[in-house]
């Protein structure tokens, strides 16, 4: 106690200590597309495929890890709790607490922000945080009806019961539910994502070429990236059956105009604009951070690879939930006193390439700033040639719990690689929300 | 009421049962020893006249009864002693199991051999249902079959198909796997136990033999159908020249089926006969050769926890795979994705084999991680390099990972060819390089040769033997000259294999001596399997060294493309699966009377060789090696104890005639002369 607070009459008001929040390495799986049945691996064995090899090169033990944060929008039957699931997989010691967030499609950064404020806060010096989906395992379920329906079978006893209840079943009960589906519908305002993509783009006039034209881009970048090896946070998986993915595989390097253009509306039939081309794929994939306090970076002598410098999470009308990000990024820019030029590398998690070109044309739109980001004057343009450089969802996929955490491991490559400075990365969320990040490097 | 003896601690409770545990002093493991038995009997005397409401055996150890005290199998030398020992054996489970009260066995760990016989003799069997229960009868791997009434009352208990299973093949069963069969009247949790022993005692459920379909194989009519096919099927693996017991266990089923004094008597009988013959002693033998071996490896001076291995073929891969079942963390080092991509794709095969649980399963590919940048290099406490045999490249390889390595840690390499002192030269400090020779295949060939110099430090080579010992292998120390010890030995072998074939042979009647001979596969289909290619460059290496003389028939091979099995065609033809096409030899196929002599003498002169140089320190080791690093018929008990039990003046007559007729390579070493170098 000081001199001055021994003096004083009031009792000491309890100081808030915040520390700094590196993120000192990460790694992630290929992004491996859902080809109709299940995939390769399930959402736990890619979250230990990427957090294995992470772990694996660290100066630390696995069993130094004070916690793990994992998103998962809709983890398999046999992994209820995911992230408890991975954390005792990888060798994480028992004592520390693993635990799982959903906040639809931006779950892993919500990790990575939840991860964050464990070690801002002082209760935690190295957490593991990032984000799995294994979209092609989502449960395929039995419909109410038959459920009940079942319920009575079992019960039924005797021959003359059973017939009775046999009587009752009708061919729609045994329609399977996709939860995947029904996971990608809003069930309040009953659209489906693709559809909330659609007004957006019609709320500013974006056409099919110009979707289509920055879903050839996507690819294009990404087949650049591969190239020139600017994906090293890619981990490769090994099956069990002999066979090794090393790379995003949802890439098409022959994609081409005419190609995109023969697609058909996939939401909006006959006359939509938002087709599978010009979409997010549905793919399977985690990535995963090592967070760590400054405590940590110095006493194992860690690589920083950046820092999280805030979140913001942001709420809008669900029918136009693609305009999240501007949402989220517009009150953190303003509490940085940062304009968009200060940001030198962007990833916005490309939904669809609709909603992406949707934010663009937003934050240039004066009356929509104003009205509904409270805004003086319209944010400005931002520099496309500095968003999303190698590729996105479009491109390499998008499982919904992972992309949030991918983005922003890749967003710290990318400003790494190019000696920059400050990035901001974002999602839309499904639902009607919006969260964004912003990191530095020194 | 407590009253302890040596080995046995008695407690009766409130309700009068009698709470009988088996503690054997200064032992870290129960055995079933006479001191144990007649200690036993004893008490028994004595609850007969106590009248308790029930026995409860358990034990306060690990395990419930691991086996026979197999030394004592070892003082045994004329049949009437044999007698006697199983017949006071059997007189103490026949009073357990006529005592009055009702009797249960609680079972957890190893409940083998004489350990399963004694809870046959209880009114019920109660295991706990951990992974580390296993229950068998494994008596026929030391050339006997259960002689403690076992198999008089499985078969009853099992059916006999179940029991004739368990008895012939040695194999132990899990609590479950005890418990589909009825050998089990209930498979449950440790904590468990006692409620069920209580609860049997107090209920006392009608016991139940085999029924139906598994009685079915017991029936008068039956047993002779039966036996015949159980003969075929054991003879497929072993002939009743090299191991009568499976055959005399058959023998005395098909005779008295479940008429329980008859087969008591005959087994008796039996076992008295096995026990003191030939193939027992050797196996026993063998047994305690083994023993030797594991005494090789001290576990407590080194607990590694991480091994990296670099290189992932198939013998890279294969000893990758095997730590990672053994418990180890593992990281596989490879350039090559396709090579890792393999490693897990034969290490999920083998641990769905061995573990059968998915979960475990899954726990064991976890501890397995590929790693192709090497990242598990700087923590590991174990490194294994298994890359292909060119000495520039591992020493290029061994410059770049020492200084990265964990102070302390042990660097091993799996050259089965190349002189440690030349690998050595690579490295600032020599004296941490040892020599850690696995066998192809890893899973299956328990031996490890551990390979040192006169630079090795000392505590380098105690640390790979302990390694060895916690990935469950057996040590072999030998000193760094070529071949080590099992190549070399077995090239010669191998060389004259393909001479034979050469002179005009076909490969099937030269691998139907070497079967004949007690060899567990002909040595031209190990030649194809191990691949010609390398079996060339190890001859090669051999020849420059020894002077051992390569056929140019091996080369022709190799020169041609056929490698073995590895593609397709070596010396013999493989189908898709790799299945060998035509190696059943028929009748009258041309063979020259001293083949099999010609294939042995070589086996035997460098045996002898290697005795005489030091290759391994002594004639039991060597010995020892051989069995588990080759498979020579261990129910020779070893090439040595072989030519000591044939006669080395006899051998050595062999020796001359086949160097009179087929040249050089049958010069006998001069320890054939001198005498030296005998086993002591």
């Amino acid at each position: 106690m000081t001199d001055d607070e021994k003096k004083s009459k009031h009792p000491p008001q309890p100081r808030r200590v915040v520390h700094t929040v590196y993120v000192v390495d990460g790694a992630r799986t290929p992004f491996l597309k859902a080809r109709g049945r299940p995939g390769p691996f399930s959402a736990a064995n890619l979250a230990v495929g990427a957090g294995r090899s992470l772990l694996a090169r660290q100066s630390f033990e696995p069993g130094d890890i004070d916690e793990v944060i994992l998103g998962c929008v809709m983890p398999g039957p046999d992994e209820a709790n995911i992230a408890r699931v991975a954390a005792l997989r990888l060798g994480i010691r028992q004592e520390a607490p693993a635990w799982t967030v959903q906040r639809n499609c931006a779950s892993g950064m919500q990790a990575l922000d939840s991860a964050a404020q464990s070690i801002a806060h002082g209760r935690a010096n190295l957490v593991l945080a990032g984000g799995v989906e294994a979209m092609s395992h989502a449960p395929v379920l039995l419909a109410e009806p038959m459920v009940a329906w079942l319920a009575d079978w079992y019960k039924a006893k005797g021959l003359g019961a059973r017939a009775r209840v046999l009587r009752s079943l009708r061919p729609a009960y045994l329609k399977p539910v996709i939860a995947l589906l029904r996971g990608l519908t809003d069930p309040v305002v009953g659209l489906s994502m693709g559809q909330t993509a659609e007004i957006i783009a019609h709320r500013f006039g974006i056409g099919r070429e110009q979707m289509d034209a920055y879903a050839m881009r996507s690819h294009q970048r990404l087949a650049a990236a591969q190239d020139t090896g600017d994906l090293s946070e890619i981990e490769t998986l090994y099956d069990t059956a002999g066979h090794y993915f090393g790379a995003d595989d949802g890439l098409r390097r022959d994609t081409s105009m005419a190609s995109l253009n023969k697609l058909r509306p996939v939401f909006d039939r006959p006359f939509g604009n938002v087709t599978a081309g010009n979409s997010a794929q549905v793919t399977d994939g985690a990535a995963m951070l090592l967070l760590a306090s400054e405590q940590a970076v110095k006493k194992w002598r860690l690589p920083v690879l950046g820092r999280i410098v805030d979140s913001h999470w942001a709420g809008l009308d669900p029918t136009q939930m693609g305009l999240g990000p501007v949402h989220a990024m517009t009150p953190l820019l303003k509490r940085h006193k940062l304009k968009l030029d200060d940001i030198d590398s962007w990833e916005i998690n490309e939904a669809f390439a609709a909603q992406v070109l949707a934010n663009i044309e937003a934050w240039k739109d004066y009356h929509y700033c104003r009205n509904e980001l409270h805004t003086a004057l319209a944010m400005g343009e931002l520099d496309q040639e500095r968003l999303n450089v190698d590729g996105g969802g479009v491109s390499l996929g998008h499982p919904v719990g992972a992309s949030g955490a991918r983005i922003v491991l890749h967003l710290l490559r990318v400003l790494e690689r190019t000696g920059a400075r400050r990035g901001m990365a974002s999602l839309c969320i499904g639902g009607g929300q919006g969260g964004a990040m912003l990191l530095e490097r020194e | 009421m407590t009253d302890k003896s040596n080995n046995w601690q008695r407690e009766t409770d409130a309700e009068g049962i009698v709470w009988l545990t088996i503690d054997q002093t200064e032992a870290s493991a129960n055995t079933l020893g006479q001191a144990l038995m007649e200690e036993l009997d004893g008490i028994l005397g004595e609850l007969e006249a106590q009248r308790p409401a029930g026995l409860v055996i358990q034990s306060a150890k690990p395990n419930f009864i691991v086996g026979a005290d197999i030394r004592e199998f070892t003082h045994v030398k004329t049949p009437d002693q044999a007698r006697e020992l199983i017949r006071r054996g059997q007189a103490v489970v026949n009073r357990l199991e006529g005592l009055r009260c009702p009797t249960v066995v609680l079972i957890n760990g190893f409940c083998l051999g004489g350990g399963l016989e004694l809870a046959l003799g209880c009114d019920y069997r109660v295991a706990d249902d951990a992974d580390s229960t296993r229950l068998g009868l494994p008596e026929v791997r030391l050339g006997i079959h259960p002689g403690f009434g076992g198999a008089a009352r499985l078969p009853r208990l099992v059916g006999a198909t179940a029991a004739m299973d368990m008895m012939l093949t040695g194999r132990s069963l899990s609590a479950r796997a005890a418990k589909k069969i009825g050998l089990v009247d209930h498979a449950v949790p440790q904590r468990h136990l006692q409620r069920a022993a209580r609860e049997l005692i107090r209920t006392r459920p009608e016991k139940k033999p085999a029924g139906g379909l598994a009685a079915l194989g017991n029936h008068a009519l039956v047993r002779p159908l039966l036996a015949r096919v159980l003969r075929k099927k054991v003879a497929a693996k072993a002939c009743p020249e090299h191991y009568p017991a499976p055959y005399a266990l058959i023998d005395l089923w098909r005779k008295h089926g479940t008429d329980k004094p008859a087969a008591l008597r005959a087994e008796e009988l039996s076992v008295a006969r096995l026990v003191i013959g030939d193939t027992a002693r050797n196996l026993v033998r063998v047994f305690f050769l083994q023993e030797r071996l594991k005494s090789q490896g001290d576990k407590k001076v080194f607990t590694p926890q991480r091994v990296h291995v670099i290189g992932g073929g198939v013998m890279g891969g294969d000893i990758a795979a095997w730590c990672a079942l053994r418990g180890l963390q593992v990281t596989v080092q490879d350039r090559n994705d396709g090579h890792l991509a393999q490693v897990v794709k034969r290490a999920a095969k083998l641990y769905k084999k061995k573990l059968k649980k998915p979960r475990l399963i899954q726990q064991a590919l976890d501890r397995l991680m590929p790693d192709k940048q090497g990242q598990g290099l700087a923590q590991a406490d174990v490194v294994i390099e298994a890359i292909f045999e060119d000495i520039e490249a591992k020493q290029n390889l061994y410059r770049e990972i020492e200084p990265r390595m964990k102070e302390g840690a042990l660097l091993a390499t799996n050259t089965s060819s190349i002189p440690l002192q030349i690998l050595g030269e690579a490295l600032s400090k020599p004296e941490r390089l040892v020599g850690l020779h696995f066998f192809n295949p890893v899973a299956q060939m328990q031996l490890v040769e551990i390979v040192t110099t006169p630079d090795t430090h000392p505590d380098t080579a105690k640390k790979a033997a302990a390694f060895t010992r916690h990935i469950d292998r057996l040590p072999l120390p030998v000193n760094s000259s070529p071949g080590f010890l099992v190549n070399r030995v077995l090239m010669p072998y191998l060389l004259e294999a393909v001479t034979l074939e050469a002179e005009g042979l076909a490969p099937k009647v030269i691998d139907a001596e070497a079967l004949k001979f007690g060899m567990p596969m002909g040595p031209i289909l190990l030649a194809d399997t191990v691949g010609l290619d390398i079996c060339l460059s190890v001859a090669e290496i051999l020849s420059k060294e020894l002077g051992v003389e390569v056929p140019g028939r091996l080369r022709e091979l190799v020169k041609a493309g056929r490698l073995g099995k590895k593609s397709g065609h070596g010396f013999y033809r493989y189908d898709k699966q790799g299945k060998p096409l035509g190696t059943k030899a028929g009748r009258g196929e041309y063979c020259p009377p001293d083949t099999q002599d010609r294939l042995i003498a070589r086996l035997l002169n460098e045996v002898l060789a290697c005795l005489r140089e030091g290759v391994v320190s002594d004639a039991d080791l060597l010995d020892a090696g051989i069995i588990f690093g080759t498979g020579f018929a261990p129910f020779r008990g070893g090439p040595l104890h072989y030519i000591e039990q044939v006669g080395q003046d006899k051998l050595a007559k062999k020796m001359d005639d086949l160097h009179k007729n087929h040249g050089e390579r049958f010069q006998a070493d001069e320890s054939w002369l001198t005498q030296e170098g005998r086993a002591e």
